[in-house]
């Protein structure tokens, strides 16, 4: 089964949220969509989920019921403790008595949150926080599971523990869209989509992504066009998109592009294009 | 001046019986990017405090710019916390005359980016403008002494590029810089890191340092899914890396015998290991113990 957002365009007043973004997300696999703050990621998850209704395009998800979501701002009950929090969230699926008992214990050893059971939320650290609410999401065994930015901000050992648990969902079936603003998890999904100001800037996963970038990238202390250079440590990357007065000097030192390289090269084309 | 900027001489704090930071040493220099890694708990923002002179240590000493992290020596330091530390009903403006008055130095000109933002209460502006702001209010009076929790975290990658060209910028001019971050991509920005697991420092180094002796095994097979849940089952520390999944600190021979008894089959290759895979196991370790 593969869900998708098809052609999508969405507004708020006079900001273009989403601007023609065409999306699959197939069972068994992970979709991650990059970009940074108000790039359109919440809106394109919120899209999907049934939570935003769009100007144009169409939406193919199951049904509520077979759907899964975690919204960017927790989703859990501060005053309740995680177990109350996982039962009431399974009450509403009509999960309930042994077959709950035994979820919620196997969820819970998944995530290492066993021994926090009879934690209240809010005396969780933010890295448990967001386990507690991906176990929410899926405690109902969902098809689709859509995740807004489950790993921002939390340490990196939790965030591995929550790529595994992504992962395991991804093995047993689930199609899976998740935000980030890291590229390396990014890097580590199928399929990867890079948004910028509500639009597509390319997607595929990360071998298509670097088959089908354009232009040579340099490095060299000082810059030869200083609006087409970022940083790399103590170096400087350079973009030349190709053809004409865009090409690199003779005797510059190309590099291999990773996946940083790549978005930033991209977006500095966007906004010359935008701009120009 | 010693030469260097900022210094810990086996520092230990302790909260009750609960040792947040055990026997540490470091040091940052003019002109060097520091990073600061490890997970939550380990100690990381228990330092950062003592080092800015918010909390005292248990024991061991805290030297800023060759003394004591006092009021004056404070003056030329400049912090941007995790949550920014703007009023977010004050403007542009308001914010960085507030900041510029207590260090008692001229108010910043707004950059390009930022100009016809000067009236806008913080509160309105995207994730990445504020970052720009607080970087401005935290550098308007030069300090020899940066220390930055998350700089980056939740900006693009065009927005993070731009505010490491400040980071660096600071410390061609000679300042020194100490940076924590959770991403582990930004670490390899820094000319130095640090691993805090535990409250103690573990490594220091390089990236190769850091990683030290943690090795890791790539899997390869047309069916990551089932690889992937036998090698979870069996107590492995399994990452998923694209159609590929790794296993840090694993016996390959151990890992084949797993996926053969599923009847699965797989290449399997060493790879170098990642800071991250080396976090898991010191995470894994501790949770043992």
């Amino acid at each position: 089964m593969t869900y998708a957002v098809r052609s999508a365009t969405a507004r708020f007043g006079h900001t273009l949220a989403l601007d023609d973004v065409t999306v699959e997300v197939p069972g068994g696999s992970v979709v991650a969509v990059v970009g940074g703050d108000g790039a359109g990621k919440s809106t394109l998850l919120r899209a999907l989920a049934g939570e935003v209704s769009l100007d144009a395009g169409t939406v193919e998800a199951p049904p509520r019921q077979r759907l899964g979501y975690l919204p960017a701002s927790s989703g859990s009950w501060a005053a309740l403790t995680v177990t109350q929090n996982i039962d009431f969230v399974a009450g509403i699926y009509g999960l309930a008595g042994d077959e709950l008992a035994a979820r919620r214990a196997e969820l819970l050893h998944r995530a290492a949150l066993t021994p926090a059971a009879g934690r209240l939320a809010a005396q969780l650290s933010g890295g448990m926080r967001r386990k507690l609410g991906f176990i929410m999401a899926i405690v109902h065994r969902p098809a689709l599971l859509i995740l807004d930015e489950p790993t921002t901000g939390i340490d990196p050992v939790s965030r591995i523990d929550l790529w595994r648990l992504v992962s395991e969902a991804a093995a047993s079936g689930a199609a899976v869209l998740m935000s980030t603003t890291y590229l390396d998890e990014a890097e580590r999904a199928g399929h990867l989509v890079v948004l910028d100001r509500g639009r597509v800037l390319v997607q595929g996963s990360y071998d298509q992504v670097r088959a089908g970038f354009a232009g040579v990238v340099t490095q060299a202390d000082r810059p030869v066009r200083p609006g087409w250079a970022w940083r790399r440590g103590r170096i400087l990357h350079e973009y030349w998109p190709g053809a004409g007065a865009s090409e690199p000097p003779a005797g510059a030192t190309a590099v291999e592009p990773d996946l940083e390289d790549i978005i930033i090269a991209l977006s500095l084309a966007r906004r010359d294009t935008v701009w120009s | 001046m010693t030469g260097t900027l900022l210094r810990a001489t086996q520092v230990i704090r302790r909260f009750g019986e609960f040792t947040a930071v055990d026997d540490v040493s470091m040091h940052v220099r003019p002109g060097e990017v520091v990073g600061l890694l490890g997970a939550n708990g380990a100690g990381k923002t228990t330092l950062i405090r003592m080092l800015l002179g918010l909390i005292a240590v248990t024991s061991g000493r805290v030297d800023l710019l060759g003394g004591p992290p006092d009021r004056e020596r404070r003056r030329r330091l400049g912090y941007v916390p995790q949550g920014l530390g703007l009023y977010g009903d004050l403007t542009v403006r308001e914010n960085l005359s507030f900041s510029a008055r207590a260090y008692g130095t001229a108010e910043p000109a707004l950059p390009p980016g930022l100009t016809g933002q000067a009236g806008v209460l913080v509160r309105e502006l995207s994730l990445g403008a504020q970052r720009q702001v607080a970087f401005l209010a935290a550098l308007a009076h030069s300090p020899d002494v940066l220390v930055l929790d998350e700089p980056t975290s939740g900006v693009d990658a065009l927005a993070r590029a731009a505010l490491w060209d400040t980071i660096r910028a600071q410390a061609e001019r000679g300042a020194g810089v100490l940076v924590t971050t959770h991403y582990m991509q930004e670490a390899q920005q820094c000319d130095r890191l640090l691993l805090m697991s535990d409250g103690r420092l573990v490594a220091e180094g390089s990236e190769a340092d850091i990683i030290g002796s943690t090795t890791a095994v790539a899997v390869r097979t047309g069916d990551w899914a089932r690889a992937f849940a036998a090698l979870a089952a069996a107590g492995a520390p399994v990452m998923l890396a694209g159609r590929a999944i790794r296993v840090a600190n694993a016996d390959p021979a151990e890992l084949a015998g797993v996926l053969e008894a599923a009847g699965i089959e797989a290449s399997l290759q060493p790879v170098p290991a990642t800071i991250e895979e080396r976090m898991l196991m010191l995470a894994r370790q501790a949770r043992a113990s």
